[in-house]
């Protein structure tokens, strides 16, 4: 019965989607930006070039900054080369910094949220200021921002806040949407694809290969916001509230690389920087502590020594 | 006892013979066809897999091997329909179907006739490697891997296939006679297409190589 209420549910706003689509309705008017015709074709062009070459082949142009097993690309989680709104613009995050940022608690220029992304999101290590890779990623998105006003909250920045649902969010339910509507891609054990010639497809949901505890994606808020907007790829718009909200909390309620700042506890490491509702880390979850992160060179124990 | 034994072995020995005829490999039938009306593959689909471009009979070689076995099965179960494949596909034991199409996923595809050419800037290169995402419609190599060279047994290869094969089952989806994969997915992106993006876009995926140059291990 519940398979056939979300297929109906599914089909329905589908239906709405379509309908809006041929009138053509639009909630509000979203920036946009510069067509790649328009690239620059001169030495800053070639840096801007650059940095898109990197956000879309990260593995590739940047792999010093990229964690060994990562098979996730800046492009996996801001669609459409940062262009997309909704799916974490860059053009919406270069017109928002400097900005003050409870994670680190002071004011964060542009680069360094760019250092954050490649430290969590990328499981791998912070470029230092003034990185060629720090540069070219920042001139791309100066250049995707060119007719932007200074605007912190310019719609379209982030990913969209999910209504919280008729029903509190469920693990369950969650593993349900998962495997109708996600593993096709990101594979059973979410482990994500590679093409058949090895190189990153469908990146990882948790696990080895994916984001770090650290990440902002490892918010189940965060997490259903991209979901609902964005999934599956293509389909965006076509999972309910409800959905989004149960298959992101059964996507952060696996394990996945320890959160770069952990000092010894996960109770501890939970307390400093893992104190919300929408954050599993620390959290039991079918029995099982989440938070000892995956095997790795540096994190031989798991996370607790015994 | 002696004559029972001569006649179980004799049956076995027949048994054996005919199993072998049931389970004929992968290259036998490819090559051959079967006993049970399958004319060989290689009469529509090239010697070694390649296919007709010309007459949209597509390429298989170098196809994964999961992907083609899905393509034959939903053939007998009736989830995709094809004058010709359709009766062909339903004269294979899954067995047969399975060998087939391990054989056609072992050949390497042809070679490319010359290096590739990275045309960025046509109109089926941007659909093909960025989309039309003010229309929701994800980049192609998205999903199929990047250069079409595809992703698992669920997004085939779209390099060096026919760009009369591509453009035909786009239309087949969009006019809905081809029943869409999973999720749906294929007849949402092919009703964002238009006839002209689907010329560009096939045209751009058959001229890539369906072989790796990257990977042309012998000269």
């Amino acid at each position: 019965m519940k398979v056939l209420v979300a297929v109906g549910l599914t089909v329905g706003i589908l239906a709405v989607a379509a309908a809006s689509a041929t009138t053509g309705a639009k909630p509000a008017a979203l920036f946009q930006p510069p067509s790649e015709q328009e690239m620059p074709r001169d030495e800053f062009g070639q840096t801007v070039k650059m940095g898109k070459d990197i956000f879309e082949h990260t593995e590739r142009y940047a792999s010093q900054y990229v964690g060994n097993n990562t098979n996730l690309r800046c492009s996996s989680c801001h669609l459409d080369a940062g262009r997309l709104a909704h799916s974490a613009p860059l053009w919406a995050a270069y017109v928002s910094y400097p900005a003050y940022r409870s994670k680190n608690k002071h004011v964060n220029t542009f680069p360094e949220r760019l250092q954050g992304c490649f430290k969590y999101s990328m499981n791998g290590k912070a470029p230092p200021l003034g990185d060629p890779v720090l540069v070219a990623l920042e001139s791309y998105a100066y250049w995707l921002a060119s007719g932007a006003y200074i605007d912190s909250k310019i719609p379209g920045r982030g990913y969209p806040t999910v209504p919280k649902p008729p029903l509190p969010r469920d693990y369950g339910r969650g593993q349900l949407v998962f495997e109708q509507h996600c593993a096709l891609c990101h594979g059973a054990d979410g482990a994500g694809q590679l093409d058949a010639h090895g190189r990153p497809a469908f990146p990882a949901l948790w696990g080895a290969k994916s984001f770090n505890w650290g990440a902002g994606m490892g918010s189940i808020k965060n997490a259903a916001g991209f979901i609902k907007a964005n999934m599956p790829l293509g389909l965006g718009g076509t999972l309910s509230d409800q959905q989004a909200w149960d298959v992101a909390t059964f996507m952060n309620s696996h394990e996945r690389p320890q959160d770069p700042r952990f000092k010894g506890s996960i109770a501890a490491t939970r307390t400093q920087h893992h104190d919300s509702a929408d954050d599993m880390y620390g959290l039991m979850v079918n029995g099982q502590l989440l938070g000892k992160g995956t095997p790795s060179v540096n994190n031989p124990n798991h996370g607790e020594k015994r | 006892m002696r004559p029972n034994l001569v006649i179980i072995s004799l049956i076995s020995l027949a048994f054996t013979a005919m199993t072998n005829l049931a389970l004929a490999d992968g290259a036998s039938i490819a090559l051959h066809g079967n006993d049970r009306g399958a004319p060989a593959c290689v009469t529509c689909h090239g010697a070694h897999g390649e296919g007709m471009p010309a007459n949209g009979f597509p390429r298989l070689a170098g196809l994964n091997a999961g992907y083609l076995k899905t393509q034959l099965d939903a053939f007998v179960n009736g989830q995709r329909t094809n004058p010709i494949m359709t009766p062909i596909a339903q004269t294979l034991s899954g067995d047969e179907r399975a060998e087939v199409a391990r054989y056609f996923a072992g050949l390497s595809g042809p070679a490319s006739m010359a290096e590739p050419v990275q045309e960025t800037n046509s109109a089926g290169a941007r659909l093909a490697n960025q989309g039309r995402w003010s229309q929701g419609l994800p980049a192609c190599i998205q999903c199929h891997g990047e250069m079409g060279v595809g992703v698992g047994a669920t997004f085939p290869a779209l390099a060096g296939q026919s760009s009369l094969y591509i453009e035909n089952q786009l239309r087949a989806w969009q006019q809905g006679t081809r029943v869409p994969g999973p999720l749906g997915l294929m007849k949402v992106i092919a009703s964002k297409l238009s006839a002209a993006d689907i010329h560009e876009v096939a045209a751009y995926f058959s001229a890539l190589p369906a072989r790796d140059p990257s990977r042309r291990s012998k000269p």
